[in-house]
């Protein structure tokens, strides 16, 4: 049965379900309602939630709570995020798993509300300091935001590493149709028998951990991680092709932006214009080979990167393409999200010309 | 023959790293010991700090989560809503405690957090060699107030235990010193009511311990004791300064 929920409310609601049993977290817009709505839903299923004095605070919460076994997480917004970074770093280094949901808004500083897709660099490039990744999805859809919260905390524990869930104000306060899973019975989580729950003694007692001190064990860990990156690059990469059969002209859009560039697409082509679309799901690990083989292909002449931002994505586009093919950007910021038309305007200029 | 003293089990076999003089071993023994006596064993989560105890994972017998700077209160918090059946003890320094991280003890005391905190003030920067800390005393020199510590430029020493005493939120608040076998003892008592206080569902308790760091003050280990009882002790009274049971 689907019901009409809030995106941020299905998110909190999917958490729940997909096993959440604690969360920490501190206001700010445009996320206020995934803690609304988990300040009365965690204890009725005998979780626990926490507004924090900070995010600093909240994301220490999760690690302490990740570190002692539970599925915990937090949400926030741009510069809230920020301020998460020393944790998301010290949680990358303690192996620690985790979900992290950034209702992105626009920036730099106190930026805006609206939305904006400027954190990605943020994101998927580090935002903390040292050598690590986390897996990183961008729904585009409250129901898609839903699927992939449902099953976070499963691919956090599998990876040990926090999962990090890309939104904006838009998917955050959209109303949409959605159909909930069932929820999660914790009897059937994967034990952990590295979290520091208390019960350890003697030569069964653990630790949690990102001090190395010595270079050789450092740089074995940093292995260690990259190893596990490219495993999620083999098993995890997702994304969608749309119309890219025959397209000539490929956008590439993901979340938000990648809804408005789908209705592009549709209207060029009844303009007679062969456009398709390639919508990342995961932007860690990015769908790069999937790009490559488009840009390989004959009919394909260019590729337009489209982002509520100055052009961020594009980087790994191109990487992506490796200069097989032209790539373009348009992009909108501020809070200014692009309509359709637009985009039809700015493929049919450029093929004007 | 009798026994006369043994090792606590709630101590690893793992040597201290910890300068001669240092009584960060001796505030780690009396914790293990109130533990030991506690009978926890096995029910507790230990979180160490950044700062010359960054090791203390090494040291006690039981789970360990090392915190970033400052943010073991809120790193102890996580672990003991999750797992509210086991003790869980942070452990910190003055930079780690009452600087970078007042955030943290502040709110972790305000909500009358049930974990015990052990908070050693050694009046320094002891890990990065000897700056000056928030609890530095007036007039002490340190690597960055070389001329001493001055209130126009620096600002007077934090006084945490009189600060987290004016919130209601702590059910215990006491300070000590580990200057002298006395003191070590009545140290001893506050930390096990500290504990005590934690397995009661009591709520959040504090101990503050007057500590030594001979190596940075420039002292040998007996000058750096005396320190700690005659010029530390004027600037921070030793007492108690919050008891839900006697009021
Ligand atoms: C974010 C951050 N800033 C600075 C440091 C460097 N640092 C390590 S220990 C320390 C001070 C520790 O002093 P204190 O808490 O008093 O403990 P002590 O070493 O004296 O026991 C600092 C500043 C760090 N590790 N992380
Ligand atoms: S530097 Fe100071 S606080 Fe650190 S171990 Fe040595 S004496 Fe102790």
């Amino acid at each position: 049965m689907k019901v009409l929920m809030k995106g941020n409310e299905a998110v909190a609601e999917a958490a729940v379900r997909g096993g959440c049993r604690a969360f920490f977290g501190y206001p700010i817009t445009p996320q206020n309602e995934i803690p609304e709505y988990l300040s009365r839903r965690l204890p009725e299923v005998g979780g626990c939630f926490i507004q924090a004095e900070s995010e600093v605070s909240a994301i220490n919460m999760v690690y302490g709570a990740a570190a002692a076994g539970a599925r915990a997480m937090t949400s926030s917004s741009s510069p809230g995020i920020s301020l998460k970074q020393e944790g998301i770093s010290y949680i990358c280094g303690a192996e620690l798993p985790c979900v992290i949901v950034n209702m992105v808004r626009g920036g730099p500083g106190l930026g805006g509300i609206q939305p904006a897709q400027s954190d990605y660099f943020q994101t998927v490039k580090g935002g903390g300091h040292g050598d690590y990744h986390m897996l990183v999805y961008a729904p585009n859809t409250v129901q898609e935001a839903v699927n992939i919260m449902y099953d976070a905390f499963d691919k956090a524990d599998a990876y040990r590493m926090p999962v990090m869930i890309l939104g904006d104000g838009m998917i955050g306060q959209i109303m949409e149709a959605v159909e909930l899973p069932p929820i999660k019975d914790p009897a059937n989580f994967p034990k952990k028998d590295w979290a520091t729950d208390g019960t350890g003694v003697g030569k069964d007692r653990r630790i949690v951990n990102s001090l190395y001190i010595e270079p050789d064990v450092l740089e074995e860990v940093n292995h260690r991680l990259f190893a596990r990156y490219d495993e999620l690059k083999k098993n995890e990469t997702r994304y969608e092709e749309f119309m890219c059969d025959d397209a000539e002209i490929v956008l590439v859009a993901y979340g938000t932006v990648a809804r408005i560039a789908k209705s592009a697409v549709s209207e060029l082509r009844a303009k007679g214009i062969k456009a398709g679309l390639i919508r990342p799901i995961t932007l860690y690990p990015f769908p790069s080979e999937a790009i490559n083989a488009i840009a390989a292909k004959d009919c394909v002449k260019s590729f337009i990167t489209t982002e509520l931002s100055m052009g961020q994505m594009i980087e790994d586009v191109k990487l992506a393409v490796n200069g097989l093919k032209p790539v373009d950007f348009y992009g909108r910021t501020g809070g200014n999200v692009m309509t359709p038309e637009d985009l039809v305007n700015y493929v049919l200029n450029k093929e004007d010309k | 023959m009798a026994v006369v003293f043994e090792k606590t089990n709630m101590l690893t076999e793992t040597p201290f790293h910890y300068c001669p003089g240092c009584t960060h071993g001796i505030a780690h023994r009396l914790v293990a010991e109130c533990l030991q006596e506690l009978g926890v064993e096995g029910n507790v989560i230990g979180i160490a700090p950044v700062g010359c105890a960054v090791f203390a994972y090494n040291y006690f017998n039981c789970d360990m989560q090392q915190a970033a700077h400052g943010r073991a209160p809120a790193v102890a918090t996580g672990a003991k809503r999750t797992n509210p059946d086991k003790v869980v003890f942070a452990y910190q320094g003055d930079g780690d405690l009452a600087s970078i991280g007042t955030a943290e003890i502040i709110h972790a005391a305000a909500r009358g957090e049930n974990i015990t905190v052990i908070f050693i003030n050694n009046a320094i920067y002891g890990m990065t060699g000897g700056q000056m800390a928030p609890t530095t005393l007036l007039g002490q020199k340190s690597t960055t107030s070389q001329a001493g510590r001055s209130v126009a430029l620096n600002g007077n020493p934090i006084k945490v235990c009189e600060m987290l005493a004016t919130l209601d939120g702590p059910s215990y608040i006491a300070r000590c010193a580990l200057s002298d076998t006395a003191n070590v003892n009545k140290a001893k008592k506050a930390i096990k009511k500290a504990f005590e206080n934690q397995i009661a569902g009591k709520g959040f308790a504090m101990v503050e311990l007057l500590s030594s760091c001979p190596t940075n003050w420039g002292m040998t280990p007996t000058q750096a004791v005396d320190f700690v009882k005659e010029e530390m002790t004027k600037v921070f009274p030793l007492g108690v300064y919050k008891d839900i049971d006697k009021e």
